[in-house]
């Protein structure tokens, strides 16, 4: 365990430069004059402060509120189902937003990227209801049917979506925007719509840090202490629907920081939620600035895909964290 | 946070437990010859029954769709009983050889092959994605040995080296051309396609010899049931118990991702289909899971070959649509 307010600080620190690095480096080089500039003096004319305006802001702002709502989804979907393998993906999330994506590709003819988004959106939410709804018998929700129904749904509109990319092939072209995830081409407007929502989702579920603290308890022990985990489960579900849902919408699947990035907070800070959420939010923010940030220099002009730069900055950190300490789950 | 996959609940006493398995058995059967009956063209069973026994030749029969068929069986039995193990062992019912890295290991060796080693001979490919899913197991083995395999150990450097094989496998197909991409996707799927009956030779045995070993390791297998207190309790030394299944499951998850590819859900749904569907009984929720694991593959490749034909869909894609319905079924029936 460390000290919970220099790592808070040290992590915010960072994240501010890893912010200011994201807008500074790429393929044209920006220097902290125009950057500065561009804020404060802003030139249309001017190639510099357009790329910093319209390309790199929305793309590290994305970044950094994606990362963040994912690993805070990834901590909810962890202990809601006493899981350590479960991630937001696991409660038909992902597979849902796909499957309804999909759907918009081959029949509806939508032409926004934010007709997409909303319907994604609509999936994730219409899937984690499936598996919410299954996984309710005689007024409980039990961890393990959560993990049943989401197992199955998931493999369900898995199906689906396979099915519906047999019969027509166009549509695995529009998907695969999605499939590989991406920070980049989102317009400022689509994260701003959705950073405020992830600010105060993330906000509730730290100011209910003690309910989510029993329901790591086994449910006779929680019940004992006069405490409804089954009223928890429902709202934690919920928030989890807004962050991960809203991310897949966003941003696609990017996957690793809602499975690994809480197991990481877990090892620095242990498992009281009223630590883990802001660190485990602050280090998936940083995590996703930092890949999107390289991912522009591995393969020039090519950009690596994201997934496979939080994997490769984000491994080496987690096995060193994970074979060193000694913290039970 | 770990939770007992063994406290799933019981399925109705209304059938025994032995009548359960012959019934599994006989419904086994049956789905293999109809697998073999139906395809192409659809052949009459006094055709298929005789020329499936031996007792005559049948080109149809005995080089297409048989060899097809029994791969089929072998590698849906083998995923299954891995996925069986693994949830046992790390006491997770969302554990399967997919979600600790074997399988995107082997996923790994067999995208490299077709990335580096084109115009090697097809036989190597299998071999390229044994290596990857044995290296996998190895790390994931090394890198717990000192934290005595434990369980909660395994599954976080499990679901680590799942993450970073992926990003590997993706990393690969980032670089590559799109035609070997193209390969490479349906390898990623899972297909029987291609099937001979050279490696069913071999292969069948050693499915057989698995279920043998996994049988005879029933009390083992009882013991891990317990929480790591009651083991240490009952003064057991489970360390070499632990070593034994994890290594017998990614033997069996490795063999049989080599030669079908990296088929997805067969791990994961099989075990807990079982769970629902036969008594708690060891030795026969072993069995019952062999052949539910078969049938999932038997049924997915009869449908990616037959509903849309003349195309012939990797088998991969029609696990999920098979097996999640079902298992859904399964659940709604219980919530009354």
């Amino acid at each position: 365990m460390v000290s919970t307010k220099p790592l808070l600080l040290g992590l915010i620190l960072l994240v501010f430069s890893a912010f200011w690095m994201s807008l500074s480096f790429g393929q044209t080089r920006i220097s902290q004059q125009d950057l500065w500039q561009a804020f404060t003096a802003f030139d249309a004319t001017s190639v510099e402060h357009t790329v910093v305006r319209i390309n790199r802001l929305s793309r590290a702002a994305t970044a950094l509120v994606i990362g963040a709502a994912l690993a805070v989804a990834g901590v909810l979907s962890q202990t809601l189902t006493r899981n350590a393998l479960a991630s937001p993906g696991l409660l038909g999330i992902n597979a849902g937003a796909l499957m309804f994506i999909a759907i918009g590709f081959t029949w509806l003819n939508l032409s926004s990227l934010l007709g997409y988004m909303l319907l994604g959106f609509l999936g994730a939410t219409v899937a984690t209801a499936l598996v919410y709804l299954l996984a309710w018998q005689r007024g409980l929700l039990s961890p393990l049917r959560i993990i049943l129904a989401g197992a199955a749904c998931g493999a369900m509109f898995t199906a689906l979506t396979q099915g519906i990319l047999i019969a027509d092939q166009a549509t695995l072209s529009g998907l695969v925007y999605w499939l590989g995830g991406s920070v980049a081409g989102r317009s400022l407007e689509a994260v701003g719509a959705f950073a405020p929502w992830v600010l105060v989702v993330t906000i509730l579920v730290w100011l209910s840090s003690r309910l989510l603290n029993l329901l790591l308890l086994d449910d006779e022990t929680a019940a004992g202490l006069g405490q409804s985990v089954n009223r928890v489960r429902p709202m934690a579900g919920l928030a989890v629907i807004v962050l991960a849902g809203g991310s897949v919408a966003v941003a696609g699947l990017i996957g690793f920081i809602g499975l690994i990035v809480p197991h990481a907070a877990r090892r620095l800070v242990g498992t009281d939620h009223r630590r883990l959420v802001p660190v485990s939010a602050l280090i998936g923010g940083l995590l996703l600035l930092l890949a999107d940030t390289l991912s522009r220099f591995i393969i020039p002009p090519q950009e690596m895909p994201i997934g496979v730069m939080t994997a490769a900055i984000g491994i080496p950190v987690f096995l060193v964290l994970v074979t060193r300490r000694q913290v039970a789950l | 946070m770990t939770q007992a996959s063994t406290n799933a609940p019981m399925p109705s006493t209304k059938w025994p437990s032995h009548l359960r398995l012959a019934l599994l058995m006989i419904i086994s059967l049956a789905i293999l010859v109809m697998s073999v009956a139906i395809g192409h063209s659809r052949l009459p069973l006094d055709r298929v029954i005789p020329a499936m026994l031996g007792l005559n030749e049948d080109f149809i029969v005995q080089t297409l769709r048989l060899p097809r068929s029994l791969l089929a069986c072998s590698v849906g039995a083998l995923l299954g009983l891995s996925g069986f193990l693994l949830q046992r062992l790390l006491r997770n019912p969302l554990a399967s050889p997919d979600i600790v890295g074997i399988t995107s290991g082997a996923s790994v060796g067999a995208v490299l092959f077709i990335v580096v080693a084109a115009g090697a001979a097809p036989f190597w490919q299998p071999i390229w994605a044994f290596i990857g899913a044995l290296t996998a197991a190895a790390a994931l083995l090394g890198l717990t040995w000192k934290q005595r395999l434990s369980v909660t150990r395994v599954v976080l450097v499990g679901i680590c080296l799942n993450s970073g094989f992926a990003a590997i496998t993706t990393l690969l197909l980032v670089m590559s051309e799109s035609t070997t991409s193209a390969m490479a996707y349906t390898w990623l799927t899972g297909t029987l396609y291609g099937a001979n009956s050279a490696v069913n030779h071999w292969l069948i045995p050693a499915t057989v010899v698995a279920l043998l070993g996994c049988l005879l390791l029933k009390r083992e297998l009882a013991v891990l049931a317990l929480s790591d207190e009651q083991q240490v309790g009952l003064g057991l030394s489970t360390l070499p118990i632990r070593l034994l299944i994890l290594c017998l499951s990614a033997a069996m998850a490795a063999l049989a991702v080599s030669f079908a590819g990296a088929i997805g859900f067969v791990g994961l749904l099989a075990p807990h289909l079982t769970r629902q569907l036969l008594p708690k009984h060891l030795p026969g929720q072993l069995i019952g899971c062999a052949l539910i694991g078969a049938n999932l593959l038997l049924l997915a490749d009869l449908a990616g070959r037959t509903l849309f034909l003349p195309r012939d869909l990797p088998a991969g894609i029609f696990v999920s649509a098979i097996g999640g319905p079902f298992f859904i079924f399964l659940l709604a029936r219980q919530r009354r």
